[in-house]
């Protein structure tokens, strides 16, 4: 029962079942009590009233004690069939006393009272009365007036009342669970779509705002996630800003300090030992410097939205070709180019891809490395260990080393992650995994 | 001669000593205005040009040089953005390297496009209304001299060197340019844009220098 009601749906819906449920019965419970008490009790007034007021009229002229002759003219003049008795003696016509319960003969004897018992004992309810006749002065004469009449009209009447009430009942059932599931989707459908956009936000995607509809608890909260992403995304903005500022700031010094590394270069071996190895030191790090600097501008375009598209039909084996050629990887990568694999891309950032993921496989990866066009598909695989599992998730992470023990490698530690964002401004991805042989494959999947 | 227009007085000196060190004469400027007059006095071979300037930038002063001379020019950008790159080519540079730059690019582009486009004994082409003269390294329109800069001869001399033939951008970014990897194929369009401008009677139509979609360039009046 627990689990079947841990979502908010089922709990409303339940919840207003029962609620309806109660509520309908209540009423027509209660409306059913006092409808029945009436009709019922309008149906004995109307049968009793009469009879104990020929009583009445009669009772000056019978003489009592009576003989049978008076007591069967009483019993005729009464409206209605009824049995009157005196003693042993016992009118003529009237229903058969039989019928009479023993408690009420025995307590008509002393009363000087109309008494009445409603029963259910036969199919039919039925009411039975029984009139003392009184002398005027107020004692009983032992003449008593017996009169049975059915409630089956009334309780027929009752009937189909309490199943009027019932049909309500079960045609509003219905309704409450219409109300219920319109009442649940009003409430869940924002909680729903807040859920999908807090999952948004949380892999990454800060620019999520939900739809803020209406004025009620829900839209105050898709205020509140608004606000709290617009606030993550400006520190993020600000952060990254700053990133592209020191980056930015970072240029000039190091354009005039990396202007001067070939000469430090070039007079090294005059230098005193010491001072040789200073120049050559300032001069390597300057340029690694360089490149860093330089991939975390271009990272940092990305991350500005500042990069553009240049989209154009290109020949992807001959670009891909071009892109080894160019970096003397031709006779190092064993290239599977068909002809004929047009596609629509940014041929210089597809360079870059290319140049990144290849430049990865040879560098991390063992010979021989394998690269394959295939119609919007580019995949890059090598022999060498693969990737650590536990690795594959960040592996186009800013910064991220497989290897920890490697202190500082020889990139950037950019490259993977430029690689992914190229992809991601086409409009494609790059998925990294390890082949069931073993080594990793990169596959670049390009909507071209 | 080279002429360094550059604001920050290290990255002067450093370009500069850099330079000299490869042998050039080394003229500099820190403004834009100061570069175009020094451009006018010492006509220098190439031109290497800042485009973050105070006063007027980069892409003006680019400009206003284009009017003077057919120097070559490279663009120093400081942000390498796109949109740095694509005004600096339409502004008229014949190539740009991205700052912090290492001496060594720097020097083989200069060197790339300094390099005089050596004159053939070949026979004067004629191609329609368009006379390519490889020996005397000039080129005739309607019998008028056209004015080429270095770059766009070059480029015009490699087109037309085996017409009809479609050559890849990146076939003319190392024969044009000599970039010894994959270089930005819009320093081609670019310049192909510059050329069209000069050689083609209507440049958006153009009769000699056709664009291969997907593949590159190929010359061929038609």
């Amino acid at each position: 029962m627990r689990s079947v009601l841990r979502g908010l749906r089922p709990r409303l819906m339940a919840a207003f079942l029962l609620l309806t449920l109660l509520g309908a019965v209540a009423a027509a419970g209660a409306s059913y009590a006092t409808a029945r008490n009436l009709l019922l009790e309008d149906a004995q007034d109307g049968f009793m009233n009469p009879l104990v007021e020929d009583v009445r009229n009669y009772a000056p002229r019978l003489t009592v004690p009576p003989a049978q002759q008076d007591i069967d003219e009483f019993a005729s003049y009464l409206r209605g069939a009824a049995t009157v008795i005196s003693g042993e003696l016992r009118s003529r016509t009237g229903p058969d006393l039989g019928i009479v319960p023993a408690d009420m003969r025995e307590s008509l004897k002393s009363s000087k009272t109309v008494i009445w018992q409603r029963r259910t004992d036969r199919p039919e309810p039925y009411v039975v009365i029984g009139i003392p006749l009184v002398h005027a002065d107020g004692n009983t004469t032992g003449v008593e007036v017996w009169a049975v009449s059915s409630l089956g009209a009334p309780q027929r009447a009752i009937d189909s009342f309490s199943t009027a009430a019932w049909v309500g009942v079960s045609l509003v059932l219905p309704l409450a669970l219409g109300l219920a599931l319109f009442t649940a989707r009003g409430v869940l459908r924002p909680v729903r779509r807040l859920g999908a956009a807090a999952r948004a936000l949380g892999s990454g995607r800060l620019d999520t705002r939900v739809d803020v509809r209406g004025s009620d608890e829900l839209s105050d909260l898709a205020r509140t996630f608004n606000q709290a992403a617009e606030q993550l995304e400006a520190t993020q903005a600000a952060s990254r800003r700053f990133v592209a500022d020191v980056s930015h700031e970072l240029r000039t010094p190091l354009t005039a300090m990396s202007a001067v590394t070939a000469v430090l270069d070039e007079d090294a071996d005059t230098l005193p030992p010491d001072t040789a190895v200073a120049a050559r030191l300032v001069s390597t790090e300057t340029r690694k410097l360089t490149r860093l600097v330089n991939d975390l501008m271009e990272i940092s375009r990305f991350d500005e939205g500042g990069n553009l598209l240049e989209l154009d039909e290109w020949d992807i084996s001959t670009a891909v070709r071009d892109s080894l050629a160019a970096r003397g990887w031709t006779s190092s990568v064993d290239a599977t180019l068909p002809d004929g694999v047009m596609g629509r891309v940014d041929r210089r950032r597809l360079d870059v891809i290319v140049a990144n993921l290849v430049g990865n496989a040879l560098k991390h990866g063992g010979a021989p490395v394998r690269l394959v066009v295939r119609p919007g598909v580019i995949e890059v695989s090598d022999h060498g260990p693969g990737i650590p599992p536990d690795a594959l998730p960040h592996i186009f992470d800013r910064f991220y080393k497989a290897d920890t023990a490697r202190s500082r490698s020889e990139g950037s530690g950019l490259g993977l992650a430029i690689a992914w964002e190229n992809a991601r401004l086409h409009g494609g991805t790059i998925e990294a995994a390890n082949a069931p042989s073993g080594g990793a494959v990169f596959t670049l999947r390009l909507p071209w | 001669m080279v002429l360094l227009v550059e604001d920050d007085p290290s990255v002067r000196e450093g370009l500069g000593l850099a330079l000299r060190r490869q042998g050039h004469d080394v003229r500099a400027a820190g403004t834009g205005e100061e570069g175009v007059e020094k451009l006018r006095e010492s006509r220098p071979d190439i031109v290497v040009l800042d485009i973050m300037l105070p006063g007027i930038d980069g892409f003006e002063t680019c400009r206003r040089m284009r009017t003077q001379a057919e120097v070559p020019i490279i663009m120093l950008t400081a942000r390498g953005d796109d949109f740095d790159v694509v005004a600096g080519l339409e502004a008229g540079a014949d190539d740009y390297v991205v700052k912090p730059v290492e001496p060594r690019v720097l020097e083989a582009r200069i060197r790339a496009v300094l390099r005089r486009t050596v004159s053939e004994p070949s026979s004067v082409e004629r191609h329609g209304s368009l006379v390519i003269d490889r020996a005397g390294l000039q080129v005739l329109k309607d019998e008028a001299k056209v004015g080429l800069t270095p770059t766009e001869l070059k480029l015009l001399l490699e087109l037309s060197r085996t017409p009809g033939r479609v050559l890849t951008r990146q076939q003319i970014l190392e024969a044009v340019w000599e970039h010894d990897y994959l270089g930005d194929s819009r320093l081609v369009d670019a310049c192909v844009q510059r050329l069209r401008a000069k050689i083609e009677d209507v440049p958006s139509e153009p009769r000699y220098v056709h664009t291969v979609r997907g593949f590159g360039y190929r010359f061929g009046p038609r």
